[in-house]
């Protein structure tokens, strides 16, 4: 067996530009390795699809280069990229039933008609639909049209598959049900994947590594829990999870410890990840889950807090209080404690540990 | 069996059912009524009135009743007695004295040619006629033609209370006095060449309209709607204007001496002296109806393609279908509702069609229409033009009919 290309696919400064004023897609570089599930994940508007599309050859990059396989693949029009797609919407082919959408690419093909067969028994029992060959499409259910989409877009062995938000459409049970099962049809075929979104609990649960986009540039591009645990910038910090923000000026820096005064006037020790000397503007990250109520421990920060709102989640409630002039500074509490006494105007003692405060570029 | 079922207060539910409904058909029967009545009287009744016509001759047979009756024991083969001429000569002298015995003649007529001067001569003479001598005798006298049985036999025909030979006719056929039927003579054959015209025509007419119509529809699906509206107004802008209009700027282009042969001749295309015939043939008919009938195939195949996913053609290709194979098996199939609509709406509104063909067509370009319009407004033959009429009804009907068979009624769409 072959050995891994890192390189599978391959965008070289890909700029793209639709009227000529703005960039939609900035100097992106990028690569693709095989057999990985890569997750495009931003905003709308941030470059992703259009990414996507240009991998898929609906759109022409204006500059720069896409390889695929070792091949560029600019001038190659997409009927001859090989490239399996899903669709946001499904496009399935309504006029035809389910075997005839699965049989489509292989026909195009000129594979004949036992192994077409073969084939598509073989894919249908892969997303458990056997014996929904005759049905047309308006007959299935969301989440088995969905379902179709992902056969036909792996029927005919394609190396690399896109996929442009598939589970937009589906309801919330469906689409976590639909995640795993994409994530083990990837990890049992070992195919190439290319996933578009703009959820993050989808980018977290499926992918092996997530290019997060915004404003036309990949921001990081890293596994899920780095993504999480130590984002690079205030912009993937706040769009990855939920978190907590101060802003304020470095004071002091030194390796692995920083001392921020916020905007209120207090000293916050924080772990510098986008500082570098003192003077600097910085945006402090705090995920809520990192913050301590009453810490008996010896943290580096610990503050008194005012409690302001009160909101119960089943599993966990949600506090928000007034923390150094941030009117919303939220607190997760597990459901375990809630024998923690709590009430709109106390005050709660909190503290977290610097390495978990990460200041960033403001 | 299953238990009868009752509401709370103790009725029986489907009574109860009916009775809370039975308010809003009400409602909505006489929201409906006005346009029900107006459809009725002044649609279905007058055309099956006009339809009517095609087979009626009751208002003959009133004039002439006795002589019908006595005449049904004669039969034909040889000179009437006494008995039938007796009887048209009283019924025909009330005629006279009643002055409707013009219209006799004309009816007559269409049965025979002579007749209106047979009867018109004779009706004169008729009061020097002896009561008491032999009617057939001073029929001849006064004009030779009452001694040729063909006339007497036009008479027996010519007074049914109904027929259908107008149907004969309406396809170049008669039926001989002897009752054998035959076709026309060829020098007077008009009708099925028409039909066969009209047929070619409107056929020819939903094709170009579809080769034209199918790519500007697509395109207006796919543009920006800022530009697809702007379209849209181009495609529609001929329904806004009067087809009177727009059929004499026809002839004012394709004529002779009109704008198309003259900057075809300007720029060198065309000899001056072989000036293209545009008009008054066929080719005028077919561009004229073309481009009138054209917005009636766009509107049904741009409502179509506009449900089409654009995204169904990337998937094609995305799966290896070249652009053409995709349109072939993908975006085709799925436009079939829209084309058999918009075909079905051209080839019945060209079938009939009639200003243009009168205007544009001259005699080598009218069609059916314009022979019915020709026996209602100046033959006066009303029953032929119905018996017409009724054909080109069931014709469509037939078209209708075979739609519905094939694709199904439910999916035609007219934007």
């Amino acid at each position: 067996m072959n050995s891994k290309k890192s390189d599978f696919v391959k965008f070289e400064q890909v700029d793209k530009s639709y009227d000529g004023k703005e960039l939609v897609v900035k100097g992106l570089d990028l690569d693709i390795a095989e057999g990985e599930f890569l997750t495009l994940l931003g905003p709308s508007g941030s470059g992703k699809t259009t990414t996507l599309m240009m991998l898929a050859g609906f759109e022409t990059p204006t500059n720069g280069e896409i390889y695929f396989d070792g091949r560029p693949i600019n001038n190659i029009p997409p009927h001859k990229r090989g490239i399996g797609m899903v669709f946001q919407n499904y496009a399935l082919f309504p006029h035809l039933s389910v075997y005839e959408n699965l049989a489509f690419p292989l026909k195009v093909r000129k594979v004949d008609k036992s192994e077409i067969e073969e084939r598509i028994n073989k894919t249908l029992k892969m997303v458990s639909l056997t014996g929904f060959e005759n049905r047309m499409p308006a007959q299935l259910s969301g989440g088995q049209q969905q379902r179709v989409a992902v056969a036909r877009a792996l029927v005919f062995d394609p190396k690399l598959v896109l996929m442009d938000e598939p589970l937009g459409a589906l309801d919330k049970n469906l689409r976590e049900s639909m995640q795993y099962e994409l994530k083990h049809i990837h990890e049992s075929l070992g195919v190439t994947v290319v996933y578009v979104t703009h959820d993050q609990g989808e980018a977290l649960t499926m992918s092996n590594r997530i290019a997060v986009f915004n404003d036309g540039k990949v921001q990081q591009l890293s596994g899920p829990n780095e993504l999480y645990e130590t984002p690079v910038n205030s912009f993937v910090a706040s769009f990855i999870g939920e978190n907590n923000t101060f802003t304020g000026t470095v004071k002091e820096i030194a390796s692995g410890s920083a001392k921020i005064e916020t905007d209120s006037g207090e000293t916050i020790v924080a772990n510098p990840i986008a500082v570098n000397s003192s003077g600097e503007k910085s945006r402090i990250s705090l995920r809520p889950e990192r913050v301590s109520i009453d810490p008996n421990e010896q943290l580096e920060n610990k503050f008194t807090s005012e409690i302001r709102e009160i909101i119960y989640h089943g599993d966990h409630t949600r506090v928000r209080v007034n923390l150094l002039g941030n009117d919303d500074f939220i607190l997760k509490v597990p459901n375990a404690s809630s024998d923690l006494k709590l009430n709109v105007g106390d005050k709660l003692n909190l503290g977290w540990s610097s390495h978990d405060c990460r200041a960033l570029d403001y | 069996m299953t238990a009868e079922i009752r509401t709370s207060d103790g009725e029986l539910l489907s009574v109860k059912l009916k009775k809370v409904e039975r308010r809003r058909r009400t409602t909505a029967f006489l929201l409906a009524a006005p346009l029900l009545f107006f459809i009725v009287f002044a649609y279905v009744i007058p055309i099956f009135q006009m339809l009517g016509r095609s087979i009626d001759n009751a208002e003959m047979n009133s004039f002439l009743t006795e002589t019908h009756e006595v005449m049904q024991t004669w039969d034909g083969s040889e000179m009437p007695g006494e008995d039938v001429t007796s009887t048209f000569y009283y019924e025909l002298k009330t005629a006279v004295e009643n002055k409707y015995h013009g219209k006799i003649a004309t009816r007559l007529n269409y049965e025979k040619g002579g007749f209106t001067s047979l009867i018109k001569k004779t009706s004169r003479k008729l009061k020097n006629f002896d009561e008491n001598a032999n009617f057939l005798d001073q029929f001849i006298d006064v004009h030779k033609k009452w001694g040729d049985i063909e006339y007497w036999q036009a008479l027996k025909r010519g007074t049914d209370a109904y027929h259908f030979r107008k149907y004969l006719t309406t396809f170049d056929y008669e039926q001989k006095f002897d009752g054998s039927i035959e076709r026309i003579p060829e020098k007077l054959r008009i009708n099925v060449t028409l039909w066969l015209r009209t047929i070619f025509v409107a056929v020819g007419v939903t094709f170009c309209c579809f080769i034209l119509a199918y790519p500007i529809s697509h395109l207006l699906s796919v543009l920006p709607t800022r530009y697809s509206n702007l379209l849209m107004i181009c495609v529609l802008l001929p329904f806004w204007t009067s087809l009177l209009v727009r059929t004499s700027s026809w002839m004012v282009l394709l004529q002779k001496q009109g704008v198309l042969n003259d900057t075809l001749v300007s720029l060198g295309f065309v000899a001056d002296e072989s000036r293209l015939e545009l008009m008054y043939n066929m080719t005028g008919t077919f561009i004229a109806m073309t481009q009138i009938l054209l917005p009636f195939m766009v509107l049904p195949l741009y409502s179509v393609m506009k449900t089409i996913s654009p995204s169904l053609m990337r998937a094609a290709t995305s799966m290896g279908a070249t652009p053409f194979h995709a349109f072939r098996k993908i975006y085709f199939p799925l436009t079939y509702a829209g084309i058999s609509a918009g075909s079905i709406l051209v080839f019945v509104l060209a079938i009939g069609y009639y200003i243009t063909p009168a205007l544009v067509g001259g005699a080598k370009g009218i069609l059916i229409s314009n022979r019915i319009a020709y026996h209602m407004q100046q033959s006066l033959d009303w029953s032929l033009a119905t018996a017409m009429a009724t054909v080109l009804l069931i014709a469509v009907l037939v078209v209708y009919w075979l739609y519905n068979k094939i694709v199904g009624i439910d999916n035609m769409r007219l934007g």
